[in-house]
């Protein structure tokens, strides 16, 4: 009976390792077919290079890397304030009876596959791009043209898309601080606007912060609604109306016709990627942690 | 400014904003069943897809995502469950435990398309799988552990500690406690992580897009090429080939996360009602 227990304990073991292992797996499979391009082409001059044309071997991924930036910052100027004022509005001020079917419509918005996203960004937002916004554009400058694939449809939907991760997690934060802040602020004289304003979201912040970060990732990371809707040009943009390609969408279109150089390059560029969700992911989990000792 | 217009500018601003989120669920959810809703017929359920995918309906396609979901889960929940019971049963708060936990998140934080060119160069390539359902369900298998794990542990903790006890000291041993005791008790958490999952490994498009290799014929192996309804819809729509089938996929893959939320949202509400 014991030694069945113990070999039970043991393969329990072994099934909480696979997910490390997983890391360590993909992380050795990227970087042994990424590296070699990246060593002969020369790091700095893969990420610094401005000039991507894969087919006569150029890979400068400085342009790829401005358009997931560009759509990135996008998506966060319009969805963390949109995700905040959510979180807000679910934990302090909405009642109880409308609180739980609006999650569940935040929620619904997390399933929705990323393809659908991008399905209904193609088909609605860009030639709504096209038609409707560029002429209000062009009142301020008349030379400007697009095919509404862009930096802003890209945004626009990344945006919807944050949401969830946004409005859950900076949620949390605010149902975690205490009901006494709450009680002194108010009966010192503060009313609920300066109450949620001074002392719940303030104290709140950590949280927030690393749902925003989180959210940062999750935008950098999106391919497939990107990669429909943004027009996949590898160039430098010159305003929101232009088109860009991203890591991602790059490596997604790519892979399907690269030949053998051009697909260590994608790997390659899977390897920058890789290492800005890392960083990204720690400085969340050290935020949090932070959180967790102030609390 | 006065009090009373700040305040009335500050629950405008908010209320306004959750409306705006609202609204673009709304907008979304509705433009596409309503343009695809006509074209899920019983031809486009049942039939093989021709000329690309602009004739015909998607029977071999939803096959293939039924194959590459069922091959993702069943090696998934196992591990999953096993994982998630590791953490909360057996581990103590040493470092190396922390340090899986943390690989655990790191996992759940790695975008889809760097999972694709793993699966691509580690199965399809490395162990010789080739562009197949299994190359595409284990890489969704990877995908989705984190998901499970968490849903089945937040359902054990929620376990009370004098089941464990009342068990251990009818001398029952630890894994029979697990066993008999815990996991019946949060069937229910390990059954919303499922779906979860489930809802993970249909929707995803970029990890399967590089390891399934997109064939539109009905699969008859685990070795056999195949295509999901998201990759379906990917490749109709940048194609452009036909707007009344892309619809009506869209629409069908948006029926299935509806169903998918609604069943993990009235699990997990009888849970809490139960404890």
């Amino acid at each position: 009976m014991k030694a069945y227990e113990k070999a039970i304990e043991k393969l329990i073991l072994i099934s909480a390792i696979v997910t490390t292992v997983s890391v360590a797996l993909i992380t050795v499979f990227i970087f042994k077919t990424g590296m070699p391009i990246l060593l002969q082409y020369g790091v700095l001059d893969f990420i610094t290079g401005t000039d991507w044309s894969p087919t006569s071997e150029i890979f400068g991924i400085m342009p790829l890397i401005i358009g997931t930036l560009a759509v990135t910052l996008g998506a966060l100027i319009i969805g963390v304030p949109t995700g905040i004022a959510c979180a807000v509005y679910l934990s302090e001020i909405a009642s109880k009876k409308t609180a739980g079917p609006f999650k569940a419509a935040i929620e619904l918005l997390a399933g929705i596959p990323s393809v659908v996203y991008g399905f209904f960004g193609l088909i609605v937002l860009v030639p709504a791009i096209r038609n409707y916004i560029l002429p209000i554009f062009q009142k301020f400058n008349p030379d400007l043209n697009t095919s509404g694939f862009s930096i802003l449809a890209g945004a626009v939907i990344l945006a919807i898309m944050i949401l969830p991760t946004i409005v859950s997690l900076s949620e949390n934060a605010i149902t975690a601080v205490p009901q006494e802040f709450r009680e002194a602020s108010l009966a010192l004289g503060a009313n609920k606007r300066e109450t949620i304003m001074k002392v719940i979201v303030p104290a709140a912040k950590s949280g927030i912060f690393s749902s925003v970060i989180l959210a940062m990732g999750r935008a950098i990371g999106e391919t497939m609604a990107v990669l429909l809707i943004t027009g996949n040009v590898a160039q430098m943009p010159g305003s929101i109306l232009d088109p860009v390609a991203t890591l991602t969408g790059t490596i997604a279109m790519e892979m399907s016709y690269a030949g053998p150089t051009h697909q260590q390059a994608l790997f390659a560029i899977g390897i920058v990627l890789f290492i800005i969700i890392m960083l990204l992911n720690i400085l969340a989990q050290a935020v949090m942690k932070k959180m967790g000792g102030v609390n | 400014m006065n009090k009373k217009s700040k305040n009335a500018i500050f629950y405008a601003i908010i209320v306004s904003l959750s409306a705006l989120a609202l609204i673009s669920l709304i907008l979304i959810v509705g433009f596409i069943l309503i343009k695809g809703l006509p074209g899920i017929t019983t031809e486009f359920l049942s039939q093989s897809p021709s000329k690309m995918g602009k004739e015909g309906g998607i029977l071999p396609i939803i096959i293939g995502t039924l194959y590459v979901t069922l091959v993702a889960l069943v090696i998934a929940t196992p591990i999953g469950v096993a994982a998630a019971i590791y953490f909360n049963e057996y581990s103590k708060d040493t470092r190396s435990v922390r340090m899986i936990r943390f690989f655990t998140e790191v996992l759940a934080g790695i975008p889809s398309i760097i999972f694709g060119l793993f699966g691509f160069a580690f199965f399809v390539v490395f162990m010789g799988l080739g562009w197949s359902v299994l190359s595409g369900g284990l890489t969704l298998t990877i995908m989705i552990l984190p998901t499970l794990i968490r849903a089945t542990e937040e359902s054990l903790k929620t376990v009370p500690m004098s089941y464990r006890e009342g068990s251990l000291s009818l001398g029952a041993t630890k894994w029979q406690t697990i066993v008999k005791v815990i996991l019946p008790c949060c069937k229910s958490g390990v059954l919303t992580g499922l779906i979860l999952g489930m809802g993970r490994a249909i929707g995803e498009t970029a990890a399967v897009m590089l390891t399934i290799g997109g064939s539109m014929r009905m699969a008859e192996s685990l070795l056999d090429p195949t295509r999901t309804m998201a990759l379906h819809l990917y490749m109709l729509a940048s194609e452009g080939i036909s707007e009344e089938k892309t619809y009506a996929t869209a629409a069908l893959l948006i029926i299935i996360v509806l169903i998918i939320n609604t069943i993990a949202n009235e699990i997990s509400r009888r849970m809490i009602k139960l404890s």
